[in-house]
């Protein structure tokens, strides 16, 4: 019904004298066009709901209450404000120079995504540079949802490579964003296939000493609600780490780093360690490059 | 499906130029400026007259291609009209109607397109693709037809993608039917722009995936210690731990900055030195028009006033000062007396002091004067954002939208009452609560201020008199009703950290619908700036005449509102032509990024 009253009132908006030409062409159009589209054509101006706003608000929106009466686009994008953009950061990509084994290790990200939704993938893992071979390696295929100004919410699933063991997955849940006093976040809960939770919190802080020189303070922590022996891991914080790296910036993109490492496990887990035989403390000087595309 | 164009496109091949656009393509083999803009030292050519006996012309051939563009000696591509960038002058004559057909022959773009901007005409000759019209495809031509019913300054460019950032912009100047009531001997446009090696779309990405990717002239340990050392410790802490906790910086003042801009006037970079020719004594109108995409500048000639008569191509008042503040897209005109026989610096430093661009008004080609230093970078104060004043978090003065609150020791923590919610919502009397889910909008300032009288940040605190919106007058007929119909509020807020850029906290493709103005309705606008950068907020097909205390026959015409952070003015609007209209920031990765919406005449 209201949709004839629309083919009514269109034949008497009167169409601006510079456009005679175009006017011809218009109608021919619209007798072309159904009437569905023809309900929010550009030229339909004066379909406007005529309803007394509530409470002195006043109308703001054309067509409120109206579900087509979304903006004609004449089929082209006007501005791209949820463009999918991609990220690959090498956060971490570092030669780990201590007593023992010297090892190489990677902390890399990657996500595919607008605004809202991400895929993000993230992989940790250590390469034994004296044995030629991979240590455990990490690796979360996450999907990431935004909730607030400056945090995303991830879900999904990891898997650990474990060498000399059985390999582990779990399901994982966390949060990633930027605290308040500019502390990057990211802190994710786990589920592993034996039902054994636990949550590993990162943190990172930039400093700038100048324009390039950035200090950069670095911490994590791993947390655990049950004993898993197999793995070495008791229940409570199994352990941190903890490290400032001194970066240079020559550009945004690509900066090569120095910096110092401390890893200690704690608790219940460093006597599993210990007990195993294993290290249970680590100090590494380190040098290596931070870089993103 | 609904492909549909005004007037109906034709198709033919593009062959002859005519009228003014004639003389600048065909002298434009060497270099790729216009001639109009050619008149610096190292080019050899001068236009000793400007561009004051330039006829008017009521039929332009413009086409848009890819050309390369040459600044201090590097060589990149442009997105040029008629092979030159900034494009030809246009020169309209009130009261004709003129044609301009322009052609889009970069086969790779999805559409080109050209807005008139400041232009009253009727909304299909708009220019802006997916509100107006569809885009000229490659290989197309579009003709615009319209009614000159206006004059003064303007400028033209294109609004597709990032054709404007690369090079598609030009001087638009209509000579009134009635002479103007001030007299001058030379008359120069001096566009002033930005011009990066980076594609525009590569610049996008960088921004939008590292806030201050452009930004070199961040606070650094060693400025923390210089505060420790001024204010002490306590203070300077405290102010750190403030802007922390809001997870934003007090120097992120440009997106795109210097790091990547080689700032220009009329297409030459600051060595290239574009020049001005006058005899002393002599009067030089100068057109100021900021077709930058990115950036704000401050513009000063050391040792001469300025007196403007004209802003976004409207006349004001003649005020005379020492130095203005261009919002991108906005128009000034000023005009200098120059008596001695000696070159000035027309100097134009962008807002956060990255970079500057100078050309010279010289007694005779190839001479220049000294260049004064660029002054330091800014710092913004929370009062700078609109914050301290009076504030209570627990009434709600600013809000962080994760729920996190200002340090209380920081603020007063009595509400004293004075400074309730003054500016409607955008449903009226309410004031404005964005959606809790909006990432949009990461922070709401309840206590808005007036400044129109400010001068800006980084300006006025260095004997310099500096130009303000408070001090314009118009001097103009005021055709339009003082009796307001109805009011609305549109909040201009983003989240820097993630790129996300929006009014209301809704990024375009958020927004339910366009925005409606009712038909010859006498509205007014309130613009609220909830973020921490000015906003150039350009409103399509119609004028705002902005609020600055004068008389309703005074307040200014204006199509570009230059809003800083914290602010809040307003502005009556008559839409008197119906139609779908662009409303944006004219700061183009803003507007890509979502601070874009349709207004609707209906």
């Amino acid at each position: 019904m209201k949709k004839l009253i629309l083919l009514a009132t269109i034949s008497l908006i009167p169409h601006p004298a510079f456009a005679q030409k175009a006017q011809t062409e218009h109608s021919n159009h619209e007798q072309m066009m159904g009437q569905q589209e023809r309900s929010h054509f550009p030229s339909d101006y004066n379909n406007v709901n005529p309803e007394v706003p509530k409470n002195k608000a006043i109308q703001k929106y054309a067509y409120s209450d109206d579900p087509n009466s979304g903006q004609k686009n004449f089929g082209v994008q006007l501005v791209h404000d949820n463009m999918v953009f991609y990220q690959i950061l090498g956060n971490r990509l570092e030669q780990r120079i201590q007593k023992g084994d010297d090892v190489t290790l990677f902390d890399f990200q990657g996500w595919i995504g607008t605004d809202y939704d991400k895929l993000w993938v993230k992989s940790e893992g250590e390469y034994n540079t004296s044995q030629s071979d991979l240590e455990t390696t990490s690796l979360d295929v996450l999907y990431s949802r935004n909730i607030s100004p400056f945090w995303d919410v991830q879900a999904g699933y990891r898997h650990d490579f474990i060498p000399d063991n059985d390999d582990r997955n779990f399901a994982a849940l966390g949060l990633q964003g930027l605290a308040p006093y500019w502390f990057e976040i990211d802190a994710t809960a786990y589920l592993s296939d034996e039902g054994k939770a636990s949550a590993v919190i990162e943190a990172e802080y930039e400093l700038l000493l100048t324009q390039k020189l950035v200090l950069q303070p670095r911490f994590e922590t791993e947390i655990a609600v049950q004993d898993v022996e197999e793995y070495n891991i008791g229940s409570g914080i199994t352990g941190f780490e903890t490290g400032l790296r001194l970066r240079y910036e020559f550009s945004r993109k690509f900066a090569p780093y120095v910096g110092i490492s401390w890893e200690q496990n704690v608790g219940e887990t460093k006597n599993l360690i210990q007990n195993d035989g294993g290290d249970t403390s680590n100090t590494a000087f380190v040098t290596g490059i931070r870089f993103w595309f | 499906m609904n492909k549909k164009e005004y007037p109906p496109l034709t198709r033919r091949k593009f062959l002859s130029y005519s009228g003014a656009a004639a003389i600048a393509a065909g002298t434009s083999s060497l270099l790729p400026l216009p001639s109009w803009a050619r008149q610096s030292s190292h080019s050899g050519y001068t236009d000793l007259n400007g561009i004051k006996d330039i006829e008017p012309s009521n039929l332009y051939n413009l086409n848009m291609d890819y050309v390369p563009f040459t600044v201090h000696g590097r060589k990149g591509n442009a997105t040029a009209i008629n092979g030159t960038v900034p494009g030809p002058l246009i020169k309209l004559k009130e009261g004709e109607r003129v044609k301009l057909n322009v052609t889009n022959s970069m086969m790779d773009t999805k559409h080109s397109s050209i807005h008139w901007h400041g232009i009253l005409l009727p909304f299909p000759m708009d220019g802006v693709p997916g509100v107006n019209f569809a885009g000229i495809k490659p290989g197309e031509t579009y003709e615009y037809e319209y009614d000159v019913v206006q004059a003064g300054t303007y400028w033209y460019h294109s609004h597709s993608a990032f054709q404007e950032q690369t090079g598609a912009y030009g001087p638009l100047i209509i000579e009134p039917k009635i002479p103007e009531d001030f007299s001058y001997d030379r008359d120069y446009a001096v566009v002033l722009s930005d011009w990066s090696f980076t594609k525009p779309e590569t610049i996008f990405r960088n921004i939008t995936l590292m806030d201050g990717y452009y930004n070199y002239q961040q606070r650094t340990i060693g400025d923390f210690f210089d505060d420790a050392s001024e204010k002490g410790l306590n203070k300077a802490l405290k102010e750190r731990m403030m802007w922390g906790n809001m997870r934003m910086s007090p120097v992120d003042l440009a997106g795109v900055t210097g790091a990547t801009y080689t700032y220009l006037m009329n297409g030459h970079g600051p060595v290239d030195n574009w020049t001005a020719i006058f005899n002393p004594g002599e009067t030089v109108r100068l057109r100021f028009i900021n077709a930058a995409a990115m950036s704000t500048f401050d513009v000063r000639i050391p040792g001469l006033d300025m007196t403007v008569v004209m802003v976004d191509g409207k006349k004001v008042k003649p005020v005379s000062f020492h130095e203005f503040r261009i919002g991108v897209a906005e128009t000034y005109d000023v005009l200098v007396t120059p008596k001695q026989d000696k070159p000035f610096t027309i100097f134009a430093e962008s807002l956060d002091r990255s970079g500057y661009t100078r050309g010279t008004l010289a007694p005779q080609p190839g001479l220049s004067a000294a260049l004064p230093p660029l002054r330091s970078r800014p710092v913004r104060k929370m009062q700078d954002i609109g914050m301290m004043a009076g504030m209570d978090m627990k009434s709600g003065q600013m809000k962080m939208m994760d729920g996190s609150e200002m340090p209380s020791n920081i603020m007063p923590s009595k509400h004293d009452g004075t400074h309730a919610p003054e500016v409607p919502g955008p449903n009226g009397p309410e004031p404005f609560k964005p959606d809790k889910k909006s990432s949009s909008a990461v922070m709401i300032i309840t206590n808005p201020k007036d400044r129109l009288h400010e001068p800006g940040i980084g300006l006025g605190n260095d004997g310099w008199k500096v130009l303000t919106y408070k001090d314009l007058i118009s001097n103009e007929p005021q055709p339009y009703s003082s009796e307001v119909d109805r009011e609305m509020t549109i909040n201009i807020t983003a989240n820097m950290e993630r790129y996300m850029f929006s009014f209301d906290g809704k990024k375009f493709s958020e927004h339910p619908g366009p925005y409606l103005f009712k038909h010859n309705e006498r509205l007014r606008l309130y613009l609220v700036n909830h973020t921490m950068m000015e906003h150039p907020i350009h409103l399509h097909g119609m004028w705002m005449h902005l609020e600055n205390g004068q008389d309703h026959d005074k307040i200014p015409y204006k199509h570009t509102l230059l809003v800083k952070p914290g602010e809040k003015l307003s502005a009556l609007i008559t839409p008197i032509e119906k139609g779908d209209w662009a409303f944006h920031c004219h700061l183009i990765y803003h507007m890509e990024a979502g601070m874009f919406q349709v207004v609707r005449v209906a």
